[in-house]
């Protein structure tokens, strides 16, 4: 179960990250939300994995660890408020630049896409 | 015990001028004169047991963690040096009360003046090394200050600045010094520094320390190569050159060199760097100062000189040299103090102070010329003057070295050529200016200043002549204990008179002067041969410096910034990975010896659909809404894996917080393209593809090592004192609220904060609202479904139900504040997604930013309740009560906390999404922020 788990974190991670570099806002924002989704699942489990042994006195014989479980519930809070800033961050330049890029304009095609291939390539 | 007051008084004193400014000068003056007097009477009160030898210390603990303290010491330097500054100090105040116009800020002139005393009595009295050193960074930036009162001028700006890089760079090699002294000694303590110095002298980093701490006197004081600053600091208001450059700041480097005498003089090493830079410094100010025109100029010049002379004798690593330098820097402070306050009468009343134009001064001013005269005879070191037995005292000296070897000889003899153009400036000072012939062009005709302007002036003259004529009364007592305090030891024999017979070293002060009247006498032929040397421009070069050192800068920062979000990124991840990589590559084991959960069927669906839907994410990405979709479905299954591993708090709020970032992410859709264009090249997918396919192994593996070893934690504690001490057998919840109380108090806060900055940022935005999506197709003509606005409606009651059922059970069971919050945003939400804003506005009249406000206020009040009790911030209180019908239960403040937090998310919530939702109706002007 563990490597399961941990495949889930370090595939949430890389989507996250791959879509935190785009070049668009919008990827931006949801590349941010997967990678604090990735964020929190990670945070959690230095609690370590056990089922059936919620953090609630009298409910279970043994406890998990509830700290974790603390600071990722205030991390989720905060994570919604920053995506929320970042969101209305990105349309707010984008009323004011009149593009969504992240650099508020977009780059010439020269240096992006069509760069010719120089020598040794 | 007294002596933290000595510090902090003129500190208070910073405050006066700027609330007595409006009642007049003088009364400002007055009322500024009395802290610095107040804290000269309490030297006054030490100066018995000082003069008996002791050392009166005061410690208080500053930061006693870090081993920081605030530790002052009064011994015999500390208190030479107090006389001086707050002597001084008070005359230059009275001075300046006349000196300056009506135009200056009196109040913000006084106010610098007096914060540059404050760091120079920090600095004397600290008897900490890192005390010391703040101190002496306040003083470097005060005098910035001051230097550069006439900001309106560019020579006081570029002056100021040169003077703040010299010496503020000098500061921080002092800094490394001063830090290696305490990484040598094991203290930052002075007095058990001062005790080591057989082991910092022997140490291997000893060259460097000395070194380094050098550096910092050198540029304070003026040194040769770092003397440039000096004469450019003369931009400053003549009271502050005065005060600063004659006898205080530039006196705290010698300082400097005096108070860790013991410790680093007594090497080789020691006596070539401190003696040849005196010597260079010596000659180079004593030369340079007899061409300058301007008054100020001559005068800076010459107090380079006499720095260095002091430098020189401290540098010969003999007792009695050390007694010399110490005796002239109280002449020096004297004479030089009172000769700039009368270059500045000249200057206040004449309106010039070039020299090629100030000439016969003495008919229209003979009051103040006389004391100039005295002060510079002084200078000259003319008999029974007290420039005289200084000067005396180190030509013994330097006829009882031999730094030189076999060479020795040549000292004594380059020490009688820098007398002699002491001399020979001296004499052009009083010659030029009182004498030769009439004013040339001057703006106003010079008359005598007001009466007490020359008080000050006549204070230190009477002074120069008291010590000069009776040294061993007026001043043998100050000399001996602060001798004693810089050599720690046994004092040499010294004998403090007017008349020592003939002898070669009265040889020499003969020749000196003989020697500066030639010299004075054939200026002209000097003059003219100086002419053929273009005269280097400090300020030239020094500003040619900075300017290349900015633009390389400028350069630099172009080449690394160039404006490129997603270059800032991709460099910011790639130096994680570099950062967390590398660690890992040296690591052999990523497998704990913690058992592993079995997998099962459910477990590998949930993995099979995340990894699914997160690829569709990617894979997707250019069609925002498809996107979004996929990326809600990431948000559900992870709030199931929170609920599966035993983490049903984080479950609901996981759940609460999808939905409603759901809903945020597709009102901003409508707004933004719904779409977007291809325009990575393929090179730069497969880099980004890889750098974060990279990170993203490094995360689960780590993540892996983690899941897989031994928990070892302190949740114990808490699984202990939940129910006995936070009254709750919801663990995390009472963490929330309790335990970690403050960490959520902050949060909350942080909270509030980003939902107004949302706010604001909203305010204004002017956006474009589209009538229809990328195809083309309208909008549907029925916003309110009549369906939804049924179900919705009637569902509100049950949802705030629901809602306050899982706050009231947060403590015991899942739930709380922040669940409960955020479910009910979602019940208001879905009234303003079914009925829309105009018709929730006439029903619903609630401010959100004044929730959010009420929140935390609620939430502060009820952590600062247990100071009441006197129980430290946020103290949980519970008890338990009976009621009839209704039975035992439970009340904490907790609960009121809890509300706190509640409400905070509900305003924050709703401040966000009701504003962005009106945004997209015809309600979009009324959202405004405070501007």
């Amino acid at each position: 179960m563990e490597g399961v788990y941990a495949f889930c974190v370090g595939v949430l991670t890389t989507c996250g990250i791959f879509l935190t570099l785009r070049g668009r806002t919008f990827s931006v924002v949801m590349g941010l939300t997967l990678l604090s989704y990735a964020v929190n699942l990670f945070l959690f489990a230095s609690g370590r994995l056990k089922m059936n042994s919620a953090a609630v006195l009298g409910q279970s014989a043994s406890y998990t660890d509830p700290l974790p479980q603390a600071l990722v519930l205030t991390a989720i809070v905060i994570g919604f408020a920053m995506t929320a800033f970042v969101v209305i961050l990105a349309m707010r330049s984008y009323a004011d630049q009149g593009s969504d890029h992240v650099d508020g304009r977009i780059p010439q095609p020269s240096t992006s896409v069509y760069r010719p291939l120089k020598r040794g390539q | 015990m007294n002596l933290l007051w000595i510090v902090l008084l003129p500190l208070l004193g910073t405050m006066v001028p700027l609330l007595t400014d409006r009642f007049g000068r003088s009364i400002c003056a007055l009322s500024v004169a009395i802290l610095p007097a107040w804290a000269l009477l309490l030297v006054f009160m030490n100066l018995g047991e000082v003069f008996d030898g002791q050392v009166i210390r005061q410690t208080i603990d500053w930061i006693p963690a870090m081993g920081l303290q605030l530790a002052f010491r009064l011994d015999g330097l500390t208190l030479l040096f107090l006389l001086l500054i707050l002597g001084i100090g008070l005359l230059v105040i009275l001075y300046a009360r006349y000196y300056l116009s009506a135009k200056d800020s009196m109040g913000r002139f006084y106010a610098y003046l007096i914060l540059f005393m404050t760091a120079m009595v920090g600095i004397v009295m600290s008897n900490n090394l890192i005390q010391l050193w703040m101190f002496w960074e306040l003083t470097s930036i005060s005098s910035f200050l001051l230097i550069s009162f006439w900001s309106h001028k560019s020579d006081a700006r570029k002056g100021a600045r040169m003077a703040l890089t010299i010496t503020g760079a000098g500061g921080l090699a002092l800094l490394a010094g001063l830090l290696m002294i305490g990484n040598i000694v094991g203290s930052y303590h002075l007095d058990t520094v001062l005790a080591s110095g057989d082991l910092i002298r022997a140490h291997a980093a000893y060259p460097v320390v000395l070194i380094l701490v050098l550096l910092g006197a050198f540029t304070k004081s003026a040194q040769f190569p770092f003397h440039f600053w000096l004469p450019h600091a003369m931009a400053a208001p003549t009271p502050v050159s005065a005060y600063l450059h004659s006898a205080t700041m530039v006196k705290a480097g010698i300082f400097l060199m005096a108070r860790f005498y013991p410790v680093l003089a007594g090497t080789d090493l020691w006596f070539m760097i401190v003696s040849l830079t005196g010597l260079a410094t010596l000659l180079l100010g004593a030369y340079i100062a007899l061409f300058k025109h301007d008054l100020k100029g001559l005068l800076a010049y010459s107090t380079i000189s006499h720095l260095g002379l002091i430098t020189l004798l401290l540098g010969m690593n003999s007792d009695m040299a050390a007694v010399a330098a110490i005796f002239h820097i109280i002449n020096h402070a004297t004479f030089k103090a009172s000769l700039f306050m009368a270059a500045g009468i000249i200057d206040h009343e004449s309106g010039s102070r070039d020299m090629r134009k100030l000439n016969g001064l003495w008919k229209y001013m003979p009051y103040t010329a006389t004391l100039a005269m005295v002060a510079a005879l002084s200078m000259a070191g003319v008999p029974l003057f007290n420039g005289f037995l200084s000067k005396e005292m180190f030509f013994v000296a330097t006829l009882n070295q031999s730094m030189l070897g076999s060479l020795s000889w040549i000292v004594p003899l380059l020490a009688t050529v820098g007398a002699a153009f002491s001399v020979a400036y001296s004499l052009r000072f009083i010659h030029d200016v009182f004498f030769n012939g009439e004013p040339i062009g001057l703006p106003k005709t010079p008359k005598e200043p007001p009466r007490y302007m020359k008080v000050p002036v006549e204070i230190l003259v009477t002074l120069c002549l008291l010590v000069g004529i009776f040294p061993g009364y007026v001043v043998e007592g100050l000399l001996n204990v602060a001798s004693y305090a810089v050599l720690a030891g046994e004092l040499p024999e010294y004998n403090l008179a007017v008349w020592h017979g003939f002898n070669i070293p009265l040889f020499m002060s003969l020749l000196a002067m003989a020697g500066g009247l030639i010299i004075y006498y054939n200026r002209r032929h000097l003059f003219q041969f100086q002419s053929h040397f273009e005269e280097p421009d400090a300020k030239h070069i020094f500003e040619g410096v900075i300017q290349s050192i900015v633009q390389f800068c400028q350069k630099t920062v172009a080449t690394l910034e160039n404006g490129s979000l997603q270059r800032y990124i991709s460099l910011l991840f790639l130096m994680t990975l570099v950062m967390a990589a590398g660690p890992l590559l040296g690591l052999h084991e990523n497998t704990g010896s913690r058992s592993e959960i079995p997998l099962d069927g459910i477990a590998l669906t949930g993995a099979g659909v995340l990894i699914l839907s997160a690829a569709a994410t990617v894979f997707w990405h250019r069609s925002r809404f498809i996107a979004l979709l996929f990326l809600s479905v990431v948000g559900l299954v992870v709030s199931l894996i929170f609920a599966r591993f035993s983490a049903p708090d984080l479950a609901l709020t996981q759940l609460a917080v999808e939905i409603v970032t759901i809903i945020l992410l597709l009102l901003a859709l409508f707004f933004l393209p719904q779409s977007t264009q291809k325009e990575s090249s393929p090179s730069r997918l497969s880099r980004d593809l890889l750098v974060s396919a990279l990170i993203g192994g490094v995360i689960g593996t780590i993540s892996y090592a983690i899941l897989t070893s031994p928990l070892d934690t302190i949740s114990d504690f808490f699984l202990a004192n939940s129910k006995t001490g936070g009254g709750g057998t919801n663990v995390v919840n009472v963490i929330l609220v309790d335990f970690r109380g403050f960490d959520t108090w902050g949060e909350i806060t942080v909270l509030g904060i980003a939902a107004l900055g949302i706010f604001k940022l909203m305010a204004r935005m002017r956006l474009y609202v589209p009538i229809s999506d990328e195809k083309a197709r309208p909008w549907s003509n029925d916003p309110h479904p009549m369906i939804l606005e049924m179900i919705s409606q009637s569902l509100l009651p049950l949802a705030l139900l629901v809602s306050a059922y899982i706050f009231l059970r947060g403590h015991n069971l899942p739930g709380g504040g922040f669940i409960a919050g955020l479910i009910t945003s979602v019940a208001i939400i879905q009234q303003y997604i079914a009925h829309g804003v105009k018709w929730i506005k006439p029903r619903l009249k609630i401010d959100y930013q004044w929730l959010i406000a009420g929140g935390i206020l609620i939430a502060t009040f009820t952590g600062l309740g247990s100071w009441l009790v006197g129980r430290p911030f946020l103290t949980t209180w519970f008890d338990h009560f009976h009621l009839p019908w209704i039975g035992e239960f439970e009340l904490a403040s907790a609960i009121l906390f809890d509300l706190g937090v509640y409400l905070t998310v509900v305003g924050a919530t709703m401040l966000i999404l009701a504003n962005l939702g009106k945004l997209t109706t015809s309600e979009r002007f009324d959202i405004r922020g405070h501007d």
